[in-house]
């Protein structure tokens, strides 16, 4: 069984060495997940296990922080500490608030990832 | 402290084991064989540790491989070689 994240010696297209900045979202989930981890609630390796768990499809349509992310909800369910309705509940009310702010701006691809 | 199985120019086979779980040990390089280059010690189970249980620590090893023996049709030089670090129980005598 080989996870999504086990390409070794499969083809691929060059990579992109090239940098570039982060969104405020991506340094927040960073920071989050470095609170979460220091406080053992879930521990880096256990994100990893949950990230190579998303399964081929997921994992390769996500990009990398919102894959952390999808891991640490998928974590917060699994333990119990919040439930899909809360998550679900919290996402509708910030995407309301951005879209009457206007900086809800979600490209088809990005629609398409939140379904 | 487990047992240090393996020292410093020790042939070792990795498993060829296709296991469900959470494992470090790439696809590519189980059933292949190597030479050991340096022994690491003892660090905690990211095989346990990925479930949050403790387990027992594990020895990780550095392992030499010759790119000839991965991939079968590998054109570069027969000198050339890739040195992964693997832990005690992927690890068996040939």
């Amino acid at each position: 069984m080989r996870g999504p994240n086990d390409v070794g010696g499969l083809e691929d297209g060059p990579v992109d060495p090239s940098t570039h900045e982060l969104a405020f979202w991506e340094k927040q989930i960073d920071g989050l997940r470095g609170v979460i981890g220091a406080k053992r609630i879930v521990i880096s390796h256990e994100n990893r296990r949950t990230i190579e768990q998303l399964g081929h499809d997921v994992y390769e349509r996500l990009s990398y922080y919102e894959r952390w992310t999808a891991s640490l909800q998928r974590q917060m369910v699994d333990k119990g500490i919040l439930t899909q309705d809360e998550i679900d509940a919290r996402v509708a009310l910030v995407r309301a608030r951005l879209a009457a702010t206007g900086e809800l701006e979600l490209s088809p691809e990005e629609e398409a990832k939140c379904r | 402290m487990p047992l240090e199985r393996f020292t410093e120019g020790d042939v070792v086979r990795v498993r060829e084991d296709y296991p469900i779980g959470h494992f470090r040990t790439p696809v590519y390089i189980r059933g292949k064989t190597g030479v050991v280059t340096r022994s690491f010690g003892a660090f905690g189970n990211p095989e346990t540790l990925a479930f949050n249980l403790p387990g027992e620590k594990k020895h990780v090893y550095e392992v030499r491989f010759r790119q000839s023996d991965i991939w079968p049709d590998y054109k570069g030089n027969a000198r050339d070689s890739v040195h992964i670090d693997l832990q005690d129980n992927w690890l068996e005598q040939p």
